[in-house]
Order: structure tokens, then sequence, then C-alpha cells
């Protein structure tokens, strides 16, 4: 059983937000990385960078494949977590502490776009 | 998607008792992985592992006319070769392209072989040499689905085979050569071979005996791997896998193993397009790459120039979990083919910096 936790927010693409005023959390699903297995790349986007909701903004790579992440909401990245780029089996052990970046929304109202955990629960149990 | 008619090998339940991933390859729904690809890949390199090749197919030829219809439509030269001895190379077309690559077994029994096709092509194969056979003497019977096969890798492989499975061969196996046994009764081949880079048995059998070996093999505490680390271990390796490194498009010349085909034979099924490659070179080469990052080059991904210009695609690619090194194959332009020469891929929206190496990555311990 993979853990969701209360209070975030969820995508269908299974990212993560956690909303600390007008910024945005970003990391990858207990789910997703079980999903992938282990996790050995990183690929994170600058500072600065700009993203719409739905871009794709990285990639997580594992021995076989590698998987997009595509940004939650829209905005620009203030933060990328370097701990986790440099050591990618982070994202492993604690998919919900190894967030990927932060991300100060320009749009905070597509936040309601998002599954709470109830729903997220509901997607992956099917 | 699940499909109504996928097959299963015979060890599918086990597979999905140990909790495997299972996937779709090449027909037949296998384990990709039951932990985790790195454990199982090291388990290989550096103890032992066993896999599942029920999948492969089996297609005995025999008759007066056997070795002279073999060598016709197999580029290495099976003459000379005794009993007990395995051959690889590869089937062609006319022009050149790849049929599929496999092993052709010379069997105790004269005028008698076993060749190990692929299962991806084992309908292909058998429909292949059929119609090559007119005119030849021969017997060709597909026996691919009566068949199971374990593969037992590793540094501790002989030790596995002896002594958990109690195999014994009449005469120490050299690699590349086999032995007739028996278990319960029934035919067991033991095949000093693999596609992993390391010493190693194939175990042919009933499907029933297949089932027993495992099983003992798991109950002595051999860890099962999947086709994940059979594609790291081979890549590492240098072994090209059909349908990546070997093609009705990518020759055996192309891909740098022109040494299995005997352009000396006096023919072979696309002997003339092989010989005119070798004289005139083809276009592209494989090659490996290695690039100066951890991000990961995958098949599909563009091989550039430092001006962006596209010279080729990798085929393979992975971060080397013997090396700790993100290296792949391609296939280039020959022109930049050669060792040392700047190449750049591009993944995803970076280009990374990267050069030609050799394509045997890893050191392989095949016993001698």
């Amino acid at each position: 059983m993979s853990k969701i936790i209360d209070g975030l927010y969820y995508s269908e693409s299974h990212e993560w937000v956690k909303v600390e005023g007008d910024i945005a959390v970003v990391g990858v699903t207990d789910y997703a990385q079980a999903e992938m297995g282990d996790i050995t790349y990183v690929d994170a986007p600058a500072e600065g960078d700009e993203f719409d909701k739905g871009e794709e903004f990285g990639a997580l790579e594992s021995v076989k494949a590698s998987s997009d992440m595509y940004c939650p909401v829209s905005g620009e990245v203030v933060e990328v977590n370097q701990d986790v780029v440099d050591a990618p089996e982070k994202v492993n052990e604690d998919a919900y502490g190894a967030w990927i970046i932060k991300v100060k929304m320009s749009d905070p109202d597509e936040l309601s776009a998002l599954m709470d955990a109830a729903a997220y629960k509901a997607l992956t149990d099917k | 998607m699940e499909s109504e008619n996928i097959l299963k090998t015979c060890l599918h339940d086990r597979h999905v008792a140990l909790g495997a991933l299972m996937s779709p390859f090449a027909g037949f729904d296998m384990p990709i992985r039951y932990s985790d690809i790195t454990d199982e890949h090291l388990a290989v390199r550096k103890d032992v592992g066993v896999f599942d090749v029920s999948h492969m197919g089996e297609i005995f030829v025999c008759g007066p006319d056997a070795e002279k219809f073999i060598n016709h439509i197999f580029t290495n030269d099976i003459r000379g070769y005794k009993p007990g001895k395995i051959l690889y190379g590869m089937m062609l077309y006319p022009d050149g392209g790849v049929v599929d690559d496999l092993l052709v077994y010379r069997e105790f029994t004269p005028d008698h072989f076993l060749l190990v096709v692929n299962a991806s092509n084992i309908d292909k194969d058998y429909r292949h040499i059929c119609e090559c056979a007119a005119g030849y003497d021969v017997k060709i019977d597909n026996q691919s689905a009566v068949w199971g096969q374990v593969a037992v890798q590793g540094p501790r492989a002989e030790e596995v085979v002896t002594k958990v499975l109690g195999i014994d061969c009449a005469a120490p196996l050299g690699f590349y050569e086999y032995c007739n046994s028996t278990w319960n009764g029934k035919r067991l081949i033991v095949s000093r071979t693999g596609y992993t880079g390391e010493d190693g048995f194939e175990l042919y059998t009933t499907l029933e005996g297949t089932c027993e070996i495992w099983d003992k093999l798991i109950a002595a505490g051999v860890k099962p791997c999947g086709l994940g680390c059979r594609d790291t271990l081979r890549f590492e390796a240098g072994l090209p896998l059909y349908g990546d490194e070997l093609s009705e498009t990518i020759s055996p010349i192309m891909a740098g193993l022109g040494m299995f085909c005997k352009l000396d034979k006096e023919e072979f099924i696309g002997r003339d397009a092989l010989a005119a490659q070798k004289a005139q070179g083809t276009a592209k080469k494989l090659v490996g790459i290695e690039i100066e990052d951890r991000a990961i080059p995958r098949a599909g991904y563009p091989v550039e120039l430092e001006d962006g210009t596209q010279v080729g695609v990798v085929t393979t690619g992975y971060h080397s979990i013997s090396l700790d090194k993100s290296i792949c194959f391609a296939l280039v332009d020959t022109k930049f083919s050669a060792l040392d020469t700047p190449l750049w891929i591009r993944i995803r929206k970076k280009v990374f910096p990267g050069k030609v190496v050799k394509k045997r990555f890893y050191q392989t311990n095949y016993k001698k």
C-alpha cells in the first residue's frame, strides 16, 4: 500500500503539492516512486524557469525507464532541492519529504483543479 | 493493455507468487523484476542468479543435408564443429538484413542440430527456415512450446548446477559447449552459455522438469532475476539484442559482428550483400558512447555533433550498474564512429557531451 498524506494536493500524473503561502512545494507521490523502482537520476529544472500548469518540468530515471514530471500549477521555479538531485534515492526513501522544486504560483486558483487525498486514493486504488 | 492471447511460460504462476512485476515481452507475460533490478544485476555479477528463459525458441533440424542446409542459412561455419559444440551467428535475408541471431547446437546424433532462437522471432524463423529448405533433405521441427529453459548465471553458477541440482557432465564443459543429461528420465540439455557476460549454464528440459529445477534453485536461495537485469547485464557485456542492435535494417557488419559471418564459406544467404558492405563500408555503424553525466541515454534519443546536427540514434542505454557510468549503444554515421570521437546526446531538453568508446563496456568473465 502506498502512502497518501492528508492536506496535500495531488495530480493525475502523480505529483503532490504542499502549499506554503504563494509557494507550491512539488514532489512525486509514494505510489509513483514505488511504480518506478530505484530512482537513479533526477532531471530538475533551473531556478527561474517558468512552467505552465501541466507542462513537463523534469524527469526521474530508474534503471529501466524515465518518467516525466509535470508542473501541477503555473509559475516560476524559485528553488530546486539540490539534496535530492545529489541523492536521488531519497525519493524512494521518503517521497513526501524529498520535494523536487518550489514554484511561486502565478494563479493559485489552479489548485482547485487538483485532487485531495481521498480522490487521489480512489485513483491509485483502481 | 491486457491481451487475451498473451503466452505464459511454465513458470508463470511462480513469478506471480514471488511478487514479480510482470510485463509483456515477445508475446509472453514475463517477469521484469522480482525485487530490484540493481540487486538482481549485482547477484549475477558477484554471486549467482536464475532466469526463466522458457520463452526462447527451440527448432530442431535433422536429415542427410542438415549440415549443408544450416551452413546455407547461417552466417557462421559449422563445418568441423564437433558434437557438443555451440556456435553463435545469424540468419540473414539476401540483402544482409537480419532474420534473427541464434545459437546452433551440433547434436551427438549425426546430422542432428538444435537452433535456439529469440522468442520474438520463433514463428518468423520457423517459416523462414522452412521456406529455405526447398531442395534440401531435412526435417524441421519447432519444439519451442514443449521445452522449458532456465539460465543459471554468475560466478557461483557451476557450484549451484553441480551441488544444488546434482547435474554432472561426463567431461567438464568449456564455454559454448553442452552435454546431454537427464532430469526424471527426460532429456536435459546442459549448456555452458548465457547472455550476461558471466559464466553460466542454460538448462533445457521438459516443462515439468523446468518447474522442478526452478523450485530447487529458489529453495536453495538462488536469486530469481527478471528480464530487466537480463537487459542491463547483456548490454554491459556488449551483447546485441535483436530488434535494437540487429534487425532487418541493421546488418551484422553495421553492428560490428562480422567475426560471426564467415565470408570465406562457399555460400550462405546474404553473403554477397555482407561482402559488399565489408568491401565498401556501411553508411552507419554501431558504437558505444559514454557521457559525462548521470543522465541516461535511452533508445531513440538523438546523437548529435556540437552544432546540433543529428548523426545517429541511441539503440540501448543505461546508467551502468557495474561501472557507475552512463553509456549507450548508438547507430551513427560511420565517419563519426572512431574511438574517442566527441558526440553529444540529446536527453529531453538538454544536450550532454560524450565520446565514442568500445562496445564491450564490461570485462566478461567466461569460463575458457
